[in-house]
């Protein structure tokens, strides 16, 4: 396999523009006689299936959900970053560049990053238009905060729920061309497979998900913005019904999956409280401003009340170990030590599994400085929810928290212009690889989504139609067609008709996701990697012997949903373990245990400066590595460091 | 947080599709956890029924966070259950008391189709945003977003409107089935911005018209919907939409079509 | 081609409609309430009072006519919207809990046409099958010394001040008057307007049953 990544050369800040202008246009009245399928309605696709509409493409865009406004860009809290300086502090497109490129500690494309940072002030300015409420200042210009560790304030917000607002925005956008009828939505289908005709992605089969029919749609061309594989996990902060069933199907058919160990893990969620739990909730990286994290120093002390363990029994393990950033040290710093104290026995909270997964995030000492009305004013909303699911307020007991994934750097290998290594097969938001490295910063995937959708995708869809100018006609009985149906109507019925049904698809899901967690999670070994790799495909052959599915797959089924989903969350969580595996250094998200010293992630450039693209050969377990060699021609690679 | 055992008694309405008639089905919920969200202990008895060889309960969710609007039933005949600005995904069973009989029923209007067991559609909705519920700006035209000021005042009120999830609790709350919360809070949102001004009139008339062609019934002023509103979207909203609709149907130069669903 | 939209084919415009023949009804019935105040002052001032009226065809034609526009708007609005109101919610409720709503505006579609009934039996008993033809403080005393007649205006004016105070309260939303800051002026002037004219009212039956006025 070749990666070509297709970008331009020259000076950086040129790249984009110089590439724009080499581009093959689609004339407007050619437009409409071009069909492009979007899937997936987020940031990143919603926003391209409206733009795409706009522009007069004839466009069909689906989801899971029943509506486009509820894909899981909307549940993103914090803000998005964009380098429009308003503060004054000296911020601007290539400091905005810089850090990204440092934080995803040197393993992401530099024209891809350097793009995104210049396409950062066009999503303000398109969002503001759409009527975005972002927070404002008392002279009625936007405000913004500093986020996630950065020494400019650069984060745009509304409220606590700027991922809501954008994708509303987006959503409004993409609902306006519904109503020109340049786009055609298809809510509560979900595609189970591409169709590839000639080489080229040419349309995708996708199920009813209210009366399970089948169906092919073809296409000239096939966008995926389907979001991350968080989910891989069983427990992580996204939603339920986050799968990588579209990317895993395309993976399938010859698109080269990149990176796939770099996962994120947010430091402040709240725990896991017993077997049954469904999902973890993130609670605002923001409260480490004011909260300290501590354990007891005791083992005895961990089921005794927090308020009971005096002063000098409390472990306040990132103040002692990294005195200059403190409680603030980065994501996967925070997070690694959570592991580790927890490992050690330190953990509070409930017992599950037989471990005590937490760590107090206190406030005493903030509530005592500042008083409990400014502490209500900061994080007053948090804390309500807070309470709401754990039954404790953390105005008078410390809050519990506890590291969980988050988001995906990994995702399908594109190059410059998001094409995926299949011809006419794109990629956008968190479902490609390109931008984050081995580590996303926060604020910046709200802002990739809407990179891509709104500003890359439009002009590199136009690009490939131009160049492929007239596909041949492909009807619905063409072999290629029929085949693919056929195949994903065989899945069906496999998953259905499993030789010794007994366990409904979760109970495969919770297992595969304890082997991921555990062995793959924010700390990995080749030891555990290995058993990871003798566990999985073992626990996959139980699953598709034994998964017991209700009812039949001729109507609203949500348990065979679910076993699609698991199924192929199997494969996909082999290859990351296969990849972390591989990856013999530490970075980013990626921590492995035999490269460290003193804790402190060691990165190998020498030999691991590259992107991992990994191509189906047929067999989960033996997949083939192509390397896309990574070059920092602006931000030179240094070793990050927080003590 | 001590934590307890319950054993709950759920009268579930069981539908197999749009077609049937639908009933109750009791089903017995035992040694559930207090910590336990509401939708996992749905999550504990559906995977029971499984095992046991039957259909679980169907039923809408997503984020489990309370953003996605997803999730949606009415518990004991209060949308999205007795604890207030809290959606049934994170309602948590603390709210309960052993030996509870709890009823789960369906939103429940003409709009909102039910699909299998507690599981609506909602596109109604989608179509009343078609209608009009958005500002035409093509992309990549937009002015410098700091060009225009907007008072904090304002955009504060806006972005209140705008926490809407379109979850569908004030439909189901509402006696007569209306949609004038989740309307009004997108009519208010976009008419409150300097930016929304251009498409004022026909956005109030267009998304009226559409909420009425979808069958929803008219606002009776109980204030139901305000009561349900996970996000506590205020009833200030269908005021404002009032006069924006009178306003735009005394002012405006042209008519415009009425609508169907 | 569809029609065009006109704002009384709205849910919208219909409550409009309610609210503004609705405030023309409850000004009515102040002024008629505040008018029957003339009981207390005896027979001449009342009967006076009445003749004077009559001698005013012009204001007693034109008040008639716009009352029966605005009943008719008020009532065809309402069983509009009943109809459709009904239909909206599709199949009903097992378990039902109201959170906000209170009595008055829960029985707003029993109060309407109580209130319907009561005003046509009202009509029959002092305008158009009076007793005694021009004798208004008589027809009224004597009429209310009866048990029967009393408390069928007591009945019927307990269910204008319920049916009238939440109209009032809700008059002040459709037509758009929402602000937090005023908001508790809304339910203070909708409880002051129906509570006098409905203790006023109720004071007319009740003084005459307890030999307060008598012939």
């Amino acid at each position: 396999m070749e990666l070509r990544s297709n970008e331009p050369a020259g000076p950086i800040e040129n790249r984009w523009e110089k590439h724009k202008e080499a581009n093959k246009l689609v004339a407007p009245a050619n437009r409409r006689k071009y069909t492009v399928i979007v899937v997936g309605s987020g940031l990143a696709g919603g926003a391209a299936a409206a733009s795409l509409g706009e522009m007069g493409y004839n466009v069909k865009c689906f989801c899971y959900q029943d509506s486009p406004r509820r894909a899981h860009s909307i549940a993103a809290q914090g803000g998005i970053n964009a380098a429009k300086n308003y503060q004054n502090d000296g911020d601007s497109v290539y400091r905005l560049f810089y850090d990204t490129v440092k934080g995803g500690d040197f393993r992401s494309r530099e024209s891809n990053v350097y793009r995104l940072a210049e396409l950062s002030t066009q999503i303000i300015d398109q969002a503001v238009a759409q009527g975005v409420p972002f927070a404002r200042e008392y002279g009625g210009l936007l405000g913004n905060r500093s986020f996630g560790g950065a020494q400019v304030s650069r984060t745009f917000y509304a409220r606590g729920q700027t991922g809501q607002q954008l994708l509303l925005g987006a959503y409004q956008a993409l609902s306006r061309q519904i109503e020109a009828g340049t786009v055609e939505m298809f809510s509560r289908t979900e595609m189970l497979d591409v169709i590839i005709h000639d080489g080229r992605a040419r349309g995708i089969v996708t199920r009813c998900m209210k009366t399970g029919q089948v169906s092919p749609h073809i296409a000239d061309m096939v966008v995926l913005c389907t979001g991350g594989y968080g989910n891989v996990f069983y427990l992580s902060t996204n939603a339920k019904g986050c799968n990588c069933t579209a990317v895993w199907r395309a993976h399938r058919h010859g698109a080269a999956f990149a990176n796939p160990c770099y996962t994120q893990i947010h430091p402040t969620c709240i725990p896991q409280a017993g077997a049954y739990q469904s999902k973890l909730t993130l609670m605002s990286e923001s409260l480490r401003n004011d909260g300290r994290v501590w354990v007891p120093r005791n083992k005895e002390d961990v089921t005794k009340r927090p308020e009971d363990i005096p002063e000098a029994d409390r472990y306040y393990y990132l103040e002692e170990r990294y005195p200059a950033f403190g409680n603030l040290v980065p994501r996967d710093v925070a997070s690694r030590n959570a592991l580790n104290v927890t490992n050690d026995g330190l953990g509070v909270g409930p017992e599950v599994d037989g471990e005590r997964r937490g760590v107090y995030l206190d406030f005493d000492d903030a509530i005592s400085r500042l008083g409990e009305q400014m502490i209500r004013e900061r994080y007053g909303n948090l804390f309500d929810m807070y309470e709401r699911i754990t039954g404790d307020s953390p105005y008078k007991t410390p809050m519990r928290i506890y590291p969980a994934t988050h988001y995906t750097m990994g995702g399908l290998w594109v190059d410059y212009n998001l094409q995926t290594t299949i011809p006419g097969l794109f990629a956008g938001g968190e479902a490609n690889f390109s931008d984050h490295g081995a580590n996303r910063l926060g604020a910046s995937a709200l802002m990739q989504g809407l990179a891509d959708g709104y500003f890359v995708l439009p002009f590199t869809v136009g690009n490939y139609l131009g160049e492929v100018r007239t596909l041949p006609p492909l009807a619905d009985d063409h072999a290629d067609v029929a085949g693919a149906v056929k195949a994903v109507e065989e899945r069906v019925q496999k998953l259905m008709n499993a030789p010794d049904p007994k366990h409904a698809p979760e109970y495969f899901h919770r297992k595969l996701g304890r082997i991921i967690w555990t062995k793959c999670g924010m700390s990995r070994n080749k030891e555990g990697l290995e058993q990871a790799l003798r566990e999985i495909p073992t626990l996959r052959d139980q699953f598709w012997r034994e998964v017991k599915i209700t009812g039949t797959g001729e109507e609203l089924n949500q348990t065979l949903e679910r076993a699609g989903r698991v199924a192929d969350f199997f494969e996909l969580g082999e290859l990351m373990c296969l990849d972390a595996l591989k990856r013999e250094e530490s970075c980013g998200g990626h921590f492995r245990e035999e490269h460290e010293e003193n804790g402190e992630a060691l990165r190998d450039d020498e030999h691991f400066s590259y992107v991992a693209a990994w191509e189906w050969t047929g067999n989960p377990g033996e997949p083939r590595l192509n390397q896309e060699p990574l070059t920092f021609e602006y931000v030179k690679p240094t070793k990050r460091s927080y003590k | 947080m001590s934590e307890e055992l319950l054993n709950l008694t759920l009268h579930v309405w069981r539908q197999d599709g749009p077609n049937d008639s639908g009933r109750f089905e009791t089903h017995k919920a035992n040694d559930i956890t207090t910590h336990m969200s509401f939708l996992e202990m749905l999550d504990v008895v559906n995977e029971e029924l499984i095992e046991n060889g039957k259909l679980p309960i169907a039923f809408d969710h997503d984020c489990r966070e309370g953003i996605c609007g997803t999730c949606g039933m009415v518990i004991n005949g209060v949308a999205h259950g007795p604890q207030k600005l809290t959606t049934t995904c994170q309602l948590h069973m603390r709210q309960f008391n052993d030996g509870d009989e709890i009823w789960l029923e369906p939103w429940r209007a003409s709009g909102f189709p039910v699909l299998k067991d507690l599981v609506v559609d909602r596109t109604a909705f989608d179509r009343i945003i078609q209608a009009g519920g958005y500002i035409s700006i093509r992309t990549g035209s937009a002015s410098e977003a700091n060009e225009m000021p907007i008072a904090k005042e304002i955009a504060d009120q806006a972005m209140d409107a705008a926490e809407c999830i379109g979850c569908g609790a004030c439909v189901a709350a509402c006696p007569n089935a209306s949609a004038s919360l989740f309307t009004a809070a997108k009519i208010s949102h976009l008419s409150l911005l300097p930016q929304g001004q251009a498409e004022r009139q026909d956005r109030s008339r267009k998304m009226v018209a559409q909420m009425d062609a979808e069958g929803f019934g008219g606002c009776t002023n109980h204030g139901e919907c305000e009561e349900a509103c996970p996000k506590g979207v205020s009833l200030r909203w269908i005021a404002r939409m009032n006069r924006e609709l009178v306003r735009s149907m005394v002012k405006a130069d042209a008519p415009i079509e009425n609508r169907k669903r | 081609m569809q029609r065009a939209l006109t704002l009384q084919q709205t849910t919208i415009g219909k409550k409009v409609i309610m609210a503004l023949s609705g405030v023309i009804i409850v000004g009515f019935t102040l002024g008629h309430f505040l008018g029957n105040l003339n009981l207390y002052l005896g027979p001449e001032a009342m009967d006076g009072y009445a003749e004077k009226l009559q001698s005013l065809p012009p204001l007693v034609w034109g008040t008639r006519l716009v009352l029966l526009f605005a009943f008719g708007a008020h009532i065809s609005s309402a069983l509009s919207l009943w109809v459709r109101n009904r239909q909206a919610r599709g199949s009903r409720y097992e378990k039902r809990k109201d959170l906000a709503t209170d009595y008055a505006a829960r029985t707003m579609y029993w109060s309407g046409p109580i209130l319907l009934l009561f005003v046509v039996y009202h009509l029959l008993h002092f305008t158009i099958l009076p007793a005694h033809p021009g004798e208004v403080y008589r027809n009224v005393v004597e009429g209310f010394q009866n048990p029967l007649i009393a408390s069928v205006y007591i009945a019927g004016n307990l269910a204008l001040g319920f049916h009238i105070f939440h109209g009032i309260f809700s008059a002040f939303q459709t037509l758009g008057a929402n602000h937090p800051r005023y908001n508790s002026y809304r339910r203070d002037a909708a409880i002051a307007i129906s509570a006098a004219i409905t203790i006023g009212n109720l004071s007319f039956p009740l003084s005459v049953l307890t030999g307060i006025v008598t012939l």
